[in-house]
């Protein structure tokens, strides 16, 4: 697993550098005018809401597609219209996972080796040492075929470095996956991005962006709306204070009266029993307590809101993160 | 030699996984034995006919063992999205299509021995120009396997696979030659003849077993190749157009 990083004297080439990429089908466009870069070492998360063009723009960056304008560079080798040049430099676990049923793992890990030219010695130590890396030694002769789904996707990473590439392209790896098998997951891509290996991490999971991700990219039909680190991200909203209060009753005026007394806060009815408080400035809570209080409302609770990723990505994006739960709940069912 | 590590390996996958199956064997043996069979039967001339038959039988076997396992398994690969997987390996496109047909070849030229065996135990078979008649089965074999892929880019089915290769199939059986003369075709079906593949496999087998032969060999066979070479540019054109969107 290589990580150049940055040598003196040499001269900064991204691990992925793309500029101006475009894919139409037919009066769809599925990415429109996208450019960033990716920096060698760096795990670059792409998030965005199904069709959102994640998978269109791993393909062209694979060669699986062919864009229809714009410039794909991968560790400086312009692939924009010879995909082939920097397949050797690759690996690519797509967002199904396509080995051969009818082989077993260990057979599988060796096929995928071979397709990188590595002799059969090489690639029969390789594969030993992911299985066992990945806890597949198990089922290393079992057919692919009858391995579980957190299994399959495990067998597929595996797959996708199996000639240690310099940058691997994860697309949505924990979709479908139970939950120990996705937290499994996560801990072999922050393993690989600690070997070296740059990832460019596609998912609709907003936690699992913000949890491994060092950059991200929101993507939304077809656009990059914004890319920076999550710190830099959450920065906007961080500032902005939030609270719950858990009431006893909350009466459909209540929030009048209180945005009335309190004048520089800002209440929510959230629900049943439920309001938000929200303010730019560190919130009192004694004052508001002893002014429900007085009306004959008791606060069971006040609780401060540490605003997350899913908040940032709904301010910037528009996109209702309702909508992204459910792809979520979908996407393990 | 990384590229033809890669190449070996498609080769020999495709080898184990999909044509040493049981079924295929099965099928290898079971479906020329029974076409031998029925037209011994039905020709009513006993061994005399075994002769006359035999280029027929072997470029039927063969056509009908490289077609449909190729398209099949290709279209199979394609719809579970593993031969992803293969456009993503460093290797020409030319050199992996060549892998996956290699498969389709060697097994269509295997078929092609089942009826020649059986054949050899009924009548003397010496007097038949070996070098010749390879090279026949092998240019039908790749003409055959290469039409399969043709067919294979054309559909995204497994099922379409199978419905679009017999609809190039049946009616080359009676066009080409393979169980009696292009020229007793109706006068109107004879220019379709020339435009397939198989008539001239089949001259050349029908010229090596019993100097039956119609056209020159070295036509036959520079029309074959040219089958080849146009079969195979054009699924590779299609590849590229239809499989990298």
């Amino acid at each position: 697993m290589q990580n150049d990083g940055m040598v003196p004297g040499e001269v900064f080439v991204p691990a992925i550098e793309v500029a101006g990429l475009c894919k139409r089908f037919a009066d769809v466009t599925a990415v429109d005018r996208i450019s960033f870069s990716v920096r060698r070492g760096e795990l670059f998360g792409f998030l965005g809401p199904n069709g959102a063009g994640k998978t269109t723009t791993i393909n062209m960056l694979t060669g699986l597609a062919r864009p229809d304008a714009g410039t794909i560079r991968i560790s400086g080798i312009d692939c924009t219209g010879n995909p082939k040049a920097a397949q050797h430099l690759i690996g690519v676990v797509p967002d199904e996972s396509n080995l051969y049923p009818e082989l077993t793992g260990f057979e599988n890990l060796c096929f995928c080796a071979a397709l990188y030219g590595m002799s059969k010695a090489e690639r029969q130590a390789r594969a030993r040492e992911l299985l066992d890396t990945f806890d597949l030694t198990q089922a290393a002769s079992r057919k692919f075929g009858g391995y579980s789904r957190g299994m399959k996707r495990k067998l597929t990473i595996a797959a996708g470095i199996i000639h240690k590439p310099e940058i691997l392209f994860l697309d949505e790896p924990t979709t479908g996956v139970d939950v120990a098998g996705a937290r499994q997951i996560r801990h072999i891509i922050a393993d690989l991005h600690r070997a070296g290996i740059t990832v460019f991490l596609t998912t609709h999971y907003i936690e699992e962006a913000e949890r491994l991700c060092e950059r991200i990219a929101f993507i939304v039909s077809g656009r990059i709306i914004r890319i920076d680190t999550v710190p830099e991200l959450m920065q906007p909203i961080q500032e902005k204070h939030t609270m719950l209060l858990s009431l006893s009753a909350v009466q459909p005026a209540l929030c009048e009266e209180l945005s009335s007394a309190f004048d520089h806060l800002i209440f929510e009815f959230i629900s049943d029993g439920q309001i938000s408080v929200e303010s730019l400035e560190p919130i009192k809570v004694g004052p508001m307590v002893r002014f429900l209080e007085d009306r004959g409302i008791e606060v069971a609770e006040a609780r401060r809101v540490q605003p997350s990723l899913e908040d940032v990505f709904v301010r910037i994006t528009g996109v209702e993160a309702e909508a992204m739960r459910k792809e979520k709940a979908g996407g393990n069912a | 030699m990384k590229k033809w590590i890669a190449f070996w390996s498609i080769l020999i996958k495709d080898i184990r996984a999909y044509y040493l199956k049981p079924p295929n064997i099965s099928w290898g043996l079971i479906f020329p034995i029974a076409w031998i069979g029925m037209f011994l039967i039905r020709s009513g001339r006993g061994m005399e006919s075994v002769l006359s038959l035999l280029p027929g039988l072997v470029a039927f076997s063969i056509l009908f063992g490289t077609t449909s396992m190729l398209s099949v398994t290709v279209t199979f690969e394609k719809k579970n999205r593993s031969f992803e997987r293969l456009l993503l390996a460093p290797i020409p496109l030319e050199l992996l299509m060549l892998a996956k047909t290699g498969g389709a070849i060697l097994f269509g030229v295997a078929n092609a021995f089942v009826p020649v065996a059986i054949a050899a135990l009924l009548v003397n078979l010496s007097e038949v120009p070996w070098c010749l008649f390879f090279s026949a089965v092998v240019m039908i074999a790749v003409a055959s396997t290469f039409l399969g892929l043709f067919i294979a880019v054309a559909v995204r089915e497994v099922f379409e696979a199978q419905t679009f290769s017999n609809f190039f199939r049946f009616p080359m059986i009676f066009l080409c030659g393979l169980f009696f003369p292009i020229e007793k075709l109706p006068v109107f079906l004879r220019p379709l003849s020339y435009v397939l593949p198989l008539t001239y496999g089949v001259d050349i087998l029908h010229g090596a077993v019993h100097a039956g032969n119609t056209m020159p060999y070295a036509l036959d066979l520079s029309i074959l190749g040219a089958f080849c070479a146009g079969l195979f540019m054009l699924s590779l054109r299609n590849i590229k157009r239809k499989w990298i969107l």
